[in-house]
């Protein structure tokens, strides 16, 4: 158990040293800073568009984070190395899901009310907001990760890893936005958070098996 | 060899004895990359304490028999059989090293240890490595030898009965040749088994496998 907290320890390290959180959460802030500028100063019009804009930002901000998952890896021999780790490759690779997880999901989930704030949204409008999201990013990354281990021995995978993971991420986002605007109308939209929490669940058992198989087959 | 008096290590990592009596046998191996053969019929059998050097031209397949038995690649033809399966009993130290830039010496150490199990054992493993003096250095900063004696921590970390070295002695200055054939000694001492691959003969080497130039 201790080498799983280790693989987890290493990720977000490198993460937090490799300027990727930073990066993410300044991605969500000039996302956010941006749309008064598109869309009009209408406070009104801001604050019914925010949870949906929210959800945008915080994809796109997560989904350029995505072919750091195990791109270096492959790329530096790591990934040989987490063949032979004395821990199932499907630990290994839910371990580096969760330090990504922790390194880059919750700082952007931290940013969000302050992001909020800037679309108009009440502090009122939050923990909806937060439980939709806080329910429905673990998918995001255990998709994500499916598809940045697909595309891990493409050199400069990137856009492919996005391509690959942006069908998963529609479900998500179509749940994850529409519990979010129950949170303006004051209400808690229990059957949307339900299944937002049920595709991190399957997710979280399908995702580790499929990202370890795309592995193996990458280091042939 | 030059009878250079370095200091011999102290202390060893290594276990005196490892648990089951190791064995590796290759038979009639054969591996293809894409439509190329690369080599067939490789066969060969190594009882515990034997060390396989294996020689030949640039592509002809020494890295890919060494993925092979590892258990990265598939078989083209043929079997291999060893005492226990490879993700727990297989030590590969390749090309790639797989050090972060972004950690020192020493939190790579640290951090090597918990990957692989085993105790932080960070101050006896950099005198050992000829790494002393340099904890707080960057691994980016470090030079391609002080790289490669960096990546051959893991094998003191986690005693395990095969090592699979590629090119094991590129970048090493004679100091660190010294190195590997001490600790190669001592595996092989204990009864572990190693295949190494090489363009220069290999001291530790008991058995050769030439592999043919690429057809």
């Amino acid at each position: 158990m201790s080498v799983f907290w280790a693989i987890c320890r290493q990720h977000m390290v490198l993460a937090w040293r490799g300027g990727h959180t930073t990066l993410a959460v300044a991605f969500l802030f000039i996302g956010v800073t941006l749309m008064p500028f598109g869309l009009g100063p209408e406070l009104a019009l801001l604050q019914a568009l925010a949870p949906g804009l929210l959800w945008v930002v915080l994809i796109m901000a997560l989904l350029t984070s995505l072919d750091r998952l195990f791109q270096a890896d492959y790329e530096d021999g790591s990934l040989d190395q987490m063949m032979l780790m004395p821990l199932p490759l499907e630990l290994v690779v839910l371990g580096k899901l969760l330090g990504h997880y922790m390194a880059l999901v919750l700082p952007l989930l931290l940013a969000v009310p302050l992001a909020g704030l800037l679309l108009n949204l009440a502090p009122a409008h939050l923990p909806m907001l937060l439980l939709a999201m806080l329910a429905g990013s673990p998918a995001l990354v255990l998709l994500g990760g499916i598809g940045a281990s697909l595309a891990v021995s493409v050199r400069r995978g990137g856009l492919l890893t996005v391509l690959l993971s942006l069908p998963f991420y529609v479900p998500v986002m179509i749940f994850g936005a529409g519990a979010s605007q129950q949170a303006l109308a004051g209400e808690i939209d229990e059957t949307r958070l339900a299944i937002l929490a049920l595709l991190s669940l399957a997710s979280l058992l399908a995702a580790p098996v499929a990202i370890a198989a795309a592995l193996r087959n990458a280091v042939r | 060899m030059t009878e250079n008096t370095m200091a011999k290590p102290q202390k060893f990592f290594l276990p005196n004895a490892y648990p089951e009596p190791a064995f590796l046998k290759l038979e009639s191996l054969a591996c293809s990359r894409g439509l190329r053969l690369l080599f067939e019929g490789v066969s060969q059998t190594l009882k515990a304490g034997e060390a396989l050097a294996l020689y030949g031209a640039n592509g002809s397949g020494k890295t890919s028999l060494l993925r092979q038995i590892a258990g990265f690649l598939p078989l083209a033809a043929g079997t291999i059989s060893f005492g226990d399966t490879p993700p727990n009993a297989v030590h590969f130290i390749g090309h790639a090293d797989g050090l972060k830039n972004a950690l020192s010496v020493g939190e790579t150490l640290a951090l090597d240890a918990a990957l692989w199990g085993a105790p932080d054992t960070t101050t006896d493993l950099l005198p050992l490595l000829g790494l002393q003096n340099r904890a707080w250095q960057k691994v980016a900063d470090l030079s391609a030898g002080q790289r490669r004696r960096l990546a051959l921590a893991k094998l003191c970390l986690a005693p395990r009965p095969l090592w699979l070295l590629d090119e094991p002695m590129t970048a090493l200055d004679t100091a660190g040749q010294e190195l590997i054939d001490t600790l190669a000694g001592a595996h092989l001492a204990a009864g572990g088994l190693i295949v190494a691959s090489s363009h220069m003969p290999l001291a530790f080497a008991t058995k050769e496998i030439v592999l043919g130039a690429p057809a």
